[in-house]
């Protein structure tokens, strides 16, 4: 029997950042074409197409891709899945080769995000002049500011905040810490929106958004797409020896939603369902966290971050404060996290986030990440989260070819 | 912690359109002032009982959301699952933790501690969003009587529910907010 092991064959991200001249399409064809380019194989061989751009979910944004490079009949699945919606457009992809159907699919996430303000809860429109309850809690305002907040920042400061009630050890330094290691590590990689370091005090001293997340420490709305070209065993066997030693392994792919808790109603749990796919992901790949050698993880503010060091299981339980100041997460240390420069500092186009992370972890795993390359790297996880939740966790590993 | 304990879900429970809705609180927010008008080009006499009306609803109260409970002491009211005791601000067609349709009102503890918070410091002014843990149930708000910056606000800090007027509309209805201030 043969194996059922799928393949990355090919991999592009666009730079993230201001693309004022290209238009989403223009985005997602730039890496569409790469990723074919990167595989060696052309429109006529893909199967199956899984494609997202959360901001414009119902555009049909696959069909209108295929129009630019190559319209073969074969089926889009448009998906949105909040930020996992790159990591769902893939494993959509994934399932198709690995049900059978296809033997190469493609995956595709693009965003326009550059200049959006804060994203989350939207407030009410102009008040009426008289109080009018409307909504799930019969609201007869809008309750941002009223009864806590819903804008991002906000719900995740709290989330790290949260971490820091129940274990301890956190500080509004160790955050911005962690923004000071992604700026940090941006620096070598050329595909981030930005590159520029800065020091703990700018850091700290930055127009404060929702405390502790200053400016810094929040992800970088900016335009972006990735694209990656999945296939089956079988398929690659076919294929050049080139080819077969490029290809990337997905040891495995996991998405999972968040399981009921207590307080997940009040404050979304960004960590059980993290841990659950992380469990699962270790589980399929029948790995540790011992063996990572690098880990790409949803890193939307500073303050997310830390609690994905624990979910994830880089740390020991309630240990991520320690882990940080260990080092261990520097790009020099003993489990890089984010040396793309994460979602603060590389950007977050909601839609190519969920690609990009994986993308990275690939490029590093084929020792062709450049001057940020992690040498000797073998295996690697990437990890996405979208609230509300949906959580994809991949974890890959060097071709043996 | 989590106030709930696993059980097994019911099957086929009874349905109970009635137990998936919060109470119904919102008549007197419908209510407009003057309900129907009366025909243009009356005398003034006729108008003086119209303002009467309106102002005699002046003394109405309307909650910010529904499941703040009004009264001489006032409280948060939860739809709590009848099989397993999870409970739900909104309503819920079943419960999210064990899929059983049954809820009852609960009475939420409070006062509480703070588990997480946030100073939101972006829009027109700051204010602390908070998680509150009322014993064993968490209460998502804006924490009031505090000072909105970090050295006023500490995990754990004690607080406690309460009230404040939002000002009256053009029909005279008052909304009353909620926020947890220190204990």
């Amino acid at each position: 029997m043969a194996s059922e092991d799928i393949w990355i064959l090919g991999s592009n991200m666009t730079k993230f950042g201001k693309h004022p001249d290209e238009d989403l399409v223009d985005l997602a064809s730039e890496a569409a074409m790469a990723a074919l380019a990167d595989a060696g194989i052309s429109m006529a061989e893909v199967g199956i197409m899984g494609v997202g751009s959360l901001m414009n979910a119902s555009a049909g944004i696959g069909q209108q891709l295929q129009k630019q490079i190559g319209q073969t009949g074969i089926p889009v699945y448009n998906v949105a899945n909040a930020c996992a919606t790159g990591a769902t457009a893939l494993r959509v992809a994934i399932m198709a080769v690995k049900a059978g159907e296809t033997d190469v699919g493609m995956a595709v996430g693009v965003e326009k995000l550059a200049g959006a303000g804060l994203l989350g809860q939207a407030g009410r429109g102009a008040a009426s002049d008289t109080w009018e309850p409307s909504g799930r809690f019969g609201a007869v305002g809008s309750t941002e500011g009223r009864i806590g907040t819903g804008i991002m920042p906000g719900v995740f400061a709290q989330v790290g905040m949260e971490y820091g009630h129940k274990y301890g050890g956190t500080s509004f330094e160790l955050f911005a810490k962690i923004s000071e290691k992604n700026h940090a590590h941006s620096t070598l990689n050329p595909l981030a929106a930005y590159q520029k370091r800065f020091t703990l005090d700018e850091i700290m001293n930055d127009v404060m958004i929702a405390y502790p997340n200053t400016r810094p420490m929040c992800s970088g709305n900016c335009d972006g797409a990735a694209a990656m070209i999945v296939v089956s065993d079988a398929k690659l066997k076919t294929l050049s020896k080139r080819q077969q030693k490029h290809a990337v392994k997905i040891s495995a792919s996991v998405l999972t939603t968040d399981p009921y808790q207590e307080a997940c109603q009040v404050l979304p749990d960004v960590n059980t369902l993290t841990r659950n796919a992380a469990k699962q992901a270790y589980e399929q790949a029948g790995i540790g966290p011992e063996d990572l050698d690098l880990v790409e993880l949803h890193d939307c503010f500073a303050t997310a971050e830390l609690v994905h060091y624990d979910n994830l299981m880089l740390c020991e339980e309630g240990g991520a404060a320690d882990f940080f100041e260990s080092g261990a997460p520097w790009r020099d240390g003993s489990m890089p996290v984010n040396v793309s420069g994460g979602l603060q500092s590389k950007g977050h186009p909601i839609g190519a986030t969920g690609i990009a992370n994986i993308h990275e972890v690939a490029m590093h795993l084929r020792g062709d990440a450049g001057d940020r390359q992690i040498k000797g790297a073998k295996v690697g996880m990437a990890h996405v989260i979208g609230l509300g939740s949906a959580c994809g966790v991949h974890i890959l590993e060097k071709s043996a070819a | 912690m989590a106030a709930k304990k696993k059980a097994p879900a019911k099957k086929a429970a009874a349905k109970k359109a009635a137990a998936n809705k919060a109470p119904a609180k919102k008549a007197a927010a419908k209510k407009k002032a003057p309900a129907k008008k009366a025909p243009a080009k009356k005398t003034a006499a006729k108008k003086a009982p119209a303002k009467k009306v309106a102002a005699k609803k002046s003394a109405k109260q309307i909650p910010f959301v529904d499941y703040l409970v009004l009264g001489d002491r006032p409280y948060l009211r939860a739809q709590e699952c009848k099989n397993c005791g999870a409970r739900f601000f909104d309503r819920r067609n079943a419960c999210a933790s064990c899929f059983g349709t049954d809820f009852k009102n609960a009475r939420v503890k409070s006062a509480g501690i703070v588990t997480s918070y946030s100073i939101v410091t972006v829009g027109p002014q700051p204010f602390v969003s908070a998680i509150v843990d009322c014993g064993g149930t968490s209460v998502r708000c804006t924490l009031v009587g505090v000072e909105p910056t970090p050295d006023h606000v500490s995990l754990g800090m004690k607080v406690k529910l309460t009230t404040y007027s939002m000002g009256k509309d053009a029909a005279g209805v008052e909304a009353i907010g909620f926020g947890f201030a220190p204990a």
